[in-house]
């Protein structure tokens, strides 16, 4: 048991350790059939936003929706750029073009199939968001969604475009 | 002490490789998530809940992610003591069921470990997890990923299953090429037509010790598909086939089995439309012939019926039939623009969906068998043709509407037609006809405070009777969330008692980590995540979840 101890903080040490973060690489696609590694994700310097959804994930849309009326003023303040991946797999996935279009979302939709990216982000329930700044530090993250969680996250956008 | 001798080997890895390749500690980043569910247990007479001996049940995991450079390395260590109800009880104890190691580059992916993967849409192979139903088909061995030339993606593994903490008996071979025409021809880089065609081959492996049939020890399948985009329009079809594979599942029959999925949809700005169809002919496929239930499933076969997360929309849920499977469904999707009548101020989303299933033909498959005898071809099933058994059926239409600033909500009525029997798995209950309304609202107080009115019923005279079910949740943002709730069933045909199913929970939300705790009455039924289910037995007791992502 001792050892345990000993493995685990030498475990935690180097967690401690692990600053700067770096997208895991995972090959994803558009909804136009493009691939995008999502280790290229990158803003130029500007911050990003990666949110988890599905399009049977009730407070997902709810927040996502909500973000949508917001988005042009974020972008003109911050020059956030928000990447929705949709966790649909195979059962709904061919869902995923329609639902958006009748939304009306302006975000770079990425299709995670078979939660591959979910599973290297370590996500556990959707909706989950990341907010990472200019040099790709992940700087928030945030799971559910409370009707208001928006303004939070641009309270930080703010500050962090500052910077 | 197993645990910790592969924890040490884990942690020890790491450490090696970071001595290995030279570099600095911090270079390195590890990752990770641990999520607790623990339920207490009071035998209730009135709903039927069973006296649980352990008094308390737990399931947890937690993963962990090491990456460097082009390294990754994880494990997930995962505990059941015991298994809570309605889980399959062969969980029970703890483990470290999943560990694995992984080199990528930008052509090239090597695992070796535990891994998931999808060909297509699944109808040949697909592993994959839902913690929410206990399902993990996660194969172990070896895989590698290769892209020799822009648009070619080229997949080979060779593997066993989990089967909870150990692996099944049959070793998978599968191999998969995919290509995007856009990507290899220059001419096409640009075209406003996407095309990608892929296909698959998938091998098992399984001992023949049957002591009166002699079986195909070797079981091959393989499946071939179709995408095409262009502008609005989008097309999407796979075709599966595989060899005889007499199988608890199938009722040890020697016929071949096979699918085809077709997803076609048009949509623009507002406007969508989607069609899918389907045709599933003995094609349960498991790396081990006598698993049953979530066990061992090489292949995935989706369900085209819309996922809901309203509770009385998800009391009759569709379940795929892997022994034979025939239907479809469309979907209309508009948004009336804002300022329009039907729009208002804000826009309209309205959603139109139907499906119906039905059982396939099967004929007798010589003049001297009958239908489905164990140890003969089982039957014969002309293509286009359906059986006289109605599966299932469904009519949704959907609202969601933006009032005010502070006024939303959401509108959906389905009527449905369900057979229990098939479904289910079991017999006596025939046909459960119904009709499900919810009427979802949400009142913003402020830029914090919020509170979420939930109604839902659903009448049948069939099965249980009707279902009402309130909700009352208020939130203050970003972190707290109070809810109480009350599902209550009447006119029950069986004894026409009224019961109340209440609940309450406070949960609390801070950055990758949330934490709930909540007491009441659960009521038995099925849960099912893209059309696996399991069922879930009556609970009465206290309920802590913890979840966390770092």
């Amino acid at each position: 048991m001792k050892t345990s101890m000993i493995f685990i903080f030498v475990l935690l040490s180097s967690m401690a350790g692990a600053q700067t973060f770096k997208i895991p690489s995972v090959e994803l696609k558009t909804i136009d059939g493009k691939k995008i590694n999502t280790s290229e994700l990158n803003n130029t310097g500007k911050p990003i936003i990666i949110n988890f959804w599905a399009t049977w994930c009730k407070p997902c849309i709810k927040e996502l929706s909500a973000i949508a009326e917001k988005y042009d003023e974020w972008q003109k303040e911050t020059g956030v750029v928000i990447y929705a991946i949709s966790i649909d797999d195979s059962k709904s996935i061919s869902r995923v073009a329609p639902f958006v279009n009748t939304k009306g979302w302006d975000y770079v939709v990425l299709l995670d199939q078979n939660s591959d990216f979910k599973r290297a982000m370590n996500v556990i329930n959707v909706p989950h968001s990341f907010i990472l700044d200019k040099k790709g530090n992940i700087v928030y993250q945030h799971t559910t969604y409370a009707e208001g969680d928006e303004n939070k996250i641009y309270e930080i956008l703010k500050k962090i475009s500052k910077e | 002490m197993q645990f910790s001798r592969y924890f040490k080997v884990i942690v020890l890895l790491i450490l090696v490789c970071q001595n290995l390749f030279g570099q600095n500690v911090n270079e390195g980043e590890i990752h990770g998530n641990i999520q607790i569910d623990a339920q207490t247990y009071s035998a209730d007479s009135v709903i039927n809940a069973p006296r649980v001996p352990e008094k308390m049940l737990l399931n947890s995991f937690a993963n962990i992610i090491y990456t460097k450079g082009k390294f990754t390395a994880g494990i997930r260590y995962e505990a059941y003591l015991n298994t809570m109800i309605g889980f399959d009880s062969r969980y029970n104890g703890t483990g470290i069921p999943h560990k694995f190691l992984t080199y990528s580059d930008e052509q090239l992916e090597i695992t070796a470990g535990s891994f998931y993967e999808q060909f297509g849409m699944g109808l040949v192979l697909r592993a994959y997890e839902e913690k929410s139903i206990g399902y993990d088909n996660a194969f172990e061995g070896v895989k590698v990923k290769f892209i020799p030339y822009k648009g070619i993606i080229l997949k080979g593994l060779t593997a066993k299953q989990r089967n909870f903490f150990d692996l099944g008996p049959g070793i998978v071979r599968a191999a998969d090429a995919e290509i995007t025409l856009n990507e290899i021809l220059p001419s096409m880089e640009n075209s406003s037509t996407m095309v990608m065609f892929g296909g698959s081959f998938v091998s098992k492996y399984q001992a023949d010790k049957d002591p009166i049939y002699k079986l195909p020890v070797n079981v091959a399948a393989w499946a071939s598909r179709l995408q095409i985009l262009k502008n609005k329009w989008s097309f999407y079809s796979e075709y599966a086939s595989k060899i005889n594979d007499p199988s608890t599942d199938n009722r040890y029959i020697y016929k071949d089995g096979n699918s085809l999925l077709v997803n076609i949809n048009y949509t623009t700005k507002g406007f969508g439309w989607l069609l899918n169809a389907k045709r599933v002919d003995n094609m349960s496929f498991r790396s081990d012939r006598n698993a049953t239930l979530m066990q061992l499933s090489i292949n995935y076969i989706p369900v085209f019926t819309r996922t809901f997360t309203y509770t009385l929309l998800n009391k009759y849920p569709y379940a795929t039939q892997a022994n034979g499977e025939i239907g479809g469904g469309t979907e209309l999707l508009y948004k009336f623009k804002k300022g329009t009548f039907l729009g208002g101020e804000y826009g309209t989303n309205i959603s139109l969906n139907y499906n119906r299933l039905y059982e396939i033909r099967k004929n007798t498959p010589n003049d001297t068998n009958q239908i489905n005898i164990p140890g003969t071809l089982g039957y014969k099933s002309p293509f286009f043709r359906t059986g006289n058994k109605l599966y299932y059926e469904n009519i949704t239409f959907e609202i969601n509407k933006k009032f005010s600033n502070s006024f939303t909500s959401n509108f959906v009525y389905q009527y449905f037609v369900y057979n229990y029997d098939i479904l289910r798995g079991i017999t006596g209950y025939g046909m459960v006809y119904g009709h499900t309304g919810v009427i979802d609202a949400t009142y913003r107080f402020n830029d914090k405070n919020a509170i979420n009115i939930d109604t839902e019923i659903l009448f049948t005279k069939q099965d249980q009777g009707n279902w009402a079910l309130i909700s009352a949740e208020y939130s203050i943002a970003p972190s707290f969330f109070f809810s109480i709730s009350d599902q209550i069933n009447f006119n029950n045909p069986k004894n026409n008692e009224i019961k109340h199913f209440y609940f309450g929970s406070i949960a609390y939300a801070k950055k990758g980590s949330r934490i709930q705790i909540g007491y009441g009455r659960q009521p038995e039924g099925v849960m099912c995540v893209g059309g696996v289910c399991r069922n879930v037995p009556a609970s009465n007791g206290f309920l802590i979840s913890l979840s966390s992502t770092f």
